[in-house]
């Protein structure tokens, strides 16, 4: 039996295709007839964003809005409820010395953590609550299991859902199968905005980057976000490209907009400022928001509170002079 | 206002100095002219006149061949192929340590954004010193034929596009393979050449061995038409370089010559489309268009033509045009007033035959001369847009249904010196490249330079190879020859 949210998805995808039904082939030559990329070309294009030199006035916008795209992550093994109501106090005050700090976007942990997140940041605080879910990192478990990891998440208050795709099936060429699982998960999702993390560093080529972007496009995904973090490389500068031209290019066809969040492997201010000069020179000016785009990071926080801090002293302080409440094990 | 509004990030000037006043460069010291006049050379950004520049008379064209004809019997011809490698290993290594100076100075003086000076002219000037300074004791082996020899003194005339490249283009091959030099730069971009005359100086060069002459028009031709010159090098237009090769008709000079182009850009439908428009964008708006092998003519297959000229106008609105010293600006200055004026009354001659014009909203500096980038669609063959060499930021669009068809009008025109082809299918590039009538053709990128490839073109674009071993063939004569 089909529900009405999942009849919506596949009619509007047969109706994006131009077929009667949506089946493998028709999704593949769809996926395979879009444009190719160059890789030369692309990671060209993406180096000669890195030059961009933003300073003084720009350089304080783009930091504060850095700050408050950040999805401020701790997926480990050894999270506790502590370190994870930690992590939630510094995003309601990232700096205690500097009150006009803007807050991030969300907090992002494992499911079972989503009461803790919740509890801690309370309702008010504009701060999200943004959960890992469908076997995150590998995607490896029964249909049945990712949607019981997803609705045990969204019921104990989770905002945002970060699923994984199956990769395996990706790579194998059975796109129906991805499809049809983003569909699910989205339709569990209820009123939760859903994050497909394609995981770029197991997918390889920036072609598949492209398919993959458009195939959870089509199924309905709120966000396209590159890696879980758990596999390198992460959130490469041309990978992030490829996927800000998807979704630039998803607008024009389909009047949708769609996110992107970028994770793994961002910990500098330059880093941030130049994946913002690359959001606005190819998705444009409409993603320069933190409802649009977004930062997987942990550690990059603080390196932006440094920054902050030495544009509002004229000095550096040190990275003692910036809490740090989830430090690494490792 | 843009959400994110880039704050100007400037060069700073202060790492250069300029003189108010420079001589030529004879013999291994600047000295004064015997009875030529000066000119001024301004900044095109803001008409600011940088400093004055001695034009050379015909005395002092005798002098400077005669300096070099000193330094080539005495000096460089009997040097051994290791020791003249180290003087041009010294000079492409200072080239790297002044890098900042020579691009700030390259920016002021053209008008080119700071971003290409420092990251492509004077990194490849560089890369061309190093490239060639490995060939000096190597020539045996080069396969140029048996005994490969110098010419003797070269006179070189390099226009004002590249003004630091193309003197490293012309002096380094001629230095390595043991021919003294007479190099007379572009009258409105001398200040590299004689900062370059510094660093030969710096580097304990022989004297007489690189010789830089300033001047115009007439001093050219005293150079070309110098009887004591062996070699004549030339880039520069078309025109010019026919007017060369008339003077040296009948003479014993050897010549390549380095001239114009109308270079097509070739987009089929099965292209990587984003890397496409990169490319089209760098190959007709990287340094204002003013690059011999641009790709000015657009041909884009009808399939995907709307799709593109979308694509490339969204593109276009992002670019930055400015202030040449400001790091974020991706277009600068037209290097002259005459060069303005001829690409204001070609992109005028376009609209009056009948294509249609578009550029981007882009707000121009007040001062010094500027050209909005410029695309021209619905252009035939017959428009002058189509045939003749702008030299500018106009890109003109055409369009074409087969590869046949794209093969006849991109060559069709007396110009052969690049192309570049887009497309994912392996076999149609080298199909394609085959048929192509043009010296350098890209695949799937644009406006690639590297000293190891020869560069140099079919038709009116000239003939000899500048770059790898083709460039070094041009500087030495071999076996019995005389």
């Amino acid at each position: 039996m089909s529900t009405p949210t999942e009849t919506d998805a596949e009619s509007r995808a047969r109706d994006i295709l131009g077929v009667s039904r949506l089946t493998n082939p028709a999704l593949s030559s769809w996926l395979q007839g879009l444009p190719g990329v160059d890789q030369v070309g692309c990671e060209a294009r993406a180096a000669s964003l890195g030059t961009r030199s933003v300073k003084t006035t720009s350089k304080e916008w783009a930091i504060d809005t850095a700050i408050g795209m950040i999805d401020l992550t701790t997926l480990e093994g050894a999270d506790t409820p502590g370190r994870v109501s930690g992590l939630c106090t510094k995003a309601l005050s990232p700096d205690p010395t500097d009150l006009s700090t803007p807050r991030p976007a969300a907090v992002c942990v494992y499911g079972d953590m989503v009461p803790v997140a919740r509890q801690t940041l309370g309702d008010g605080s504009g701060v999200k609550v943004a959960a890992v879910a469908t076997a995150f990192p590998s995607g490896r478990a029964s249909l049945a299991v990712k949607l019981a990891d997803t609705a045990d998440a969204v019921s104990a208050g989770a905002d945002e859902i970060d699923m994984v795709i199956d990769r395996g099936a990706f790579l194998s060429g059975d796109y129906r199968t991805v499809f049809e699982q983003i569909v699910e998960v989205k339709r569990v999702c209820g009123g939760a905005r859903l994050k497909v993390i394609l995981e770029t560093g197991e997918l390889v080529t920036y072609d598949n980057v492209r398919r993959a972007s458009y195939l959870a496009m089509l199924a309905g995904g709120d966000f396209v976000k590159t890696s879980t973090g758990k596999v390198q490389p992460a959130a490469t500068l041309p990978v992030t490209l490829v996927m800000l031209e998807a979704v630039r290019d998803w607008r024009e066809l389909t009047g949708v907009q769609v996110g992107v969040k970028p994770a793994g492997g961002i910990r500098t201010s330059k880093d941030a400022i130049t994946f913002l000069v690359t959001v606005n020179e190819i998705a444009g000016e409409d993603w320069l928001d933190p409802f649009w785009f977004r930062f997987g990071a942990s550690s990059l926080l603080n390196d932006l509170l440094l920054q902050r801090q030495r544009m509002r002293t004229g000095a550096y302080s040190g990275a003692d002079y910036v809490a740090d409440d989830s430090p690494s094990l490792y | 206002m843009p959400t994110f509004e880039y704050a100007p990030a400037p060069e700073s000037r202060a790492v250069v100095d300029i003189a108010s006043s420079y001589g030529l460069f004879i013999n291994g010291e600047f000295t004064d002219s015997q009875g030529g006049g000066t000119f001024k050379t301004i900044s095109p950004a803001t008409e600011e006149v940088l400093a004055e520049v001695t034009e050379a008379s015909a005395e002092d064209v005798d002098r400077a061949v005669a300096a070099a004809r000193t330094a080539y019997t005495r000096v460089w011809s009997r040097m051994s192929g290791a020791d003249r490698g180290k003087y041009l290993f010294r000079i492409a290594r200072i080239l790297q340590e002044r890098a900042r100076e020579f691009a700030v100075l390259e920016s002021l003086d053209n008008g080119k954004p700071i971003k290409e000076s420092r990251d492509v002219d004077v990194p490849t000037a560089a890369a061309h010193f190093f490239y060639h300074a490995g060939w000096a004791d190597k020539l045996d082996y080069a396969g140029l034929g048996p005994d490969p020899r110098p010419h003797g003194v070269v006179g070189q005339v390099i226009p004002w596009n590249f003004p630091l490249l193309m003197l490293a283009w012309k002096i380094a091959p001629a230095l390595a393979t043991g021919n003294t030099v007479v190099l007379k730069p572009a009258e409105t971009t001398p200040l590299t050449a004689l900062l370059f005359a510094q660093v030969c100086q710096q580097a304990d060069l022989p004297a007489g061995v690189v010789n830089i002459i300033t001047g115009a028009g007439p001093t050219g031709q005293a150079l070309v038409g110098h009887e004591d010159v062996d070699k004549v090098a030339f880039t520069g237009s078309t025109g010019v370089g026919k007017a060369i090769a008339r003077t040296i008709a009948g003479t014993r000079k050897k010549a390549t010559l380095e001239l114009g182009g109308k270079a097509a850009n070739i987009v089929f439908d099965d292209a990587p489309l984003d890397q496409a428009v990169e490319g089209i964008v760098n190959g007709i708006f990287f340094n204002q268009g003013h690059v011999c092998c641009a790709g000015s003519r657009l041909l884009v297959q009808e399939s995907i033509a709307d799709q593109v000229e979308a694509r490339l106008k969204r593109r276009l609105e992002t670019l930055r045009v400015g202030d040449p010293l400001d790091k974020n600006t991706d277009v600068g200055a037209i290097n002259s007033r005459a060069q303005l004026d001829r690409i204001t009354e070609l992109s005028e001659a376009g609209e009056a035959e009948g294509a249609t014009r578009w550029s981007p909203e882009c707000e121009l500096p007040s001062k010094g001369f500027w050209f909005r980038p410029t695309v021209f669609t619905g252009v035939s063959q017959t428009h002058r847009i189509a045939q003749e060499e702008i030299f500018g930021p106009v890109l003109s669009v055409l369009t074409f249904r087969t590869p046949g068809e794209a093969v006849a009008k991109a060559n069709n025109t007396p110009y052969g010196l690049s192309a570049g082809i887009w497309t994912e299918k392996g076999s149609r590039i080298l199909w394609m490249a085959d048929q192509l009538r043009a010296g350098v053709v890209w695949a799937n990128t644009f406006n690639k330079f590297d000293p190891t490839s020869p560069f140099g073109g079919y038709k009116e674009s000239g003939y000899g190879r500048e770059g790898g071993r083709h460039g070094l063939a041009a500087y030495v004569t071999t076996g019995d020859a005389t």
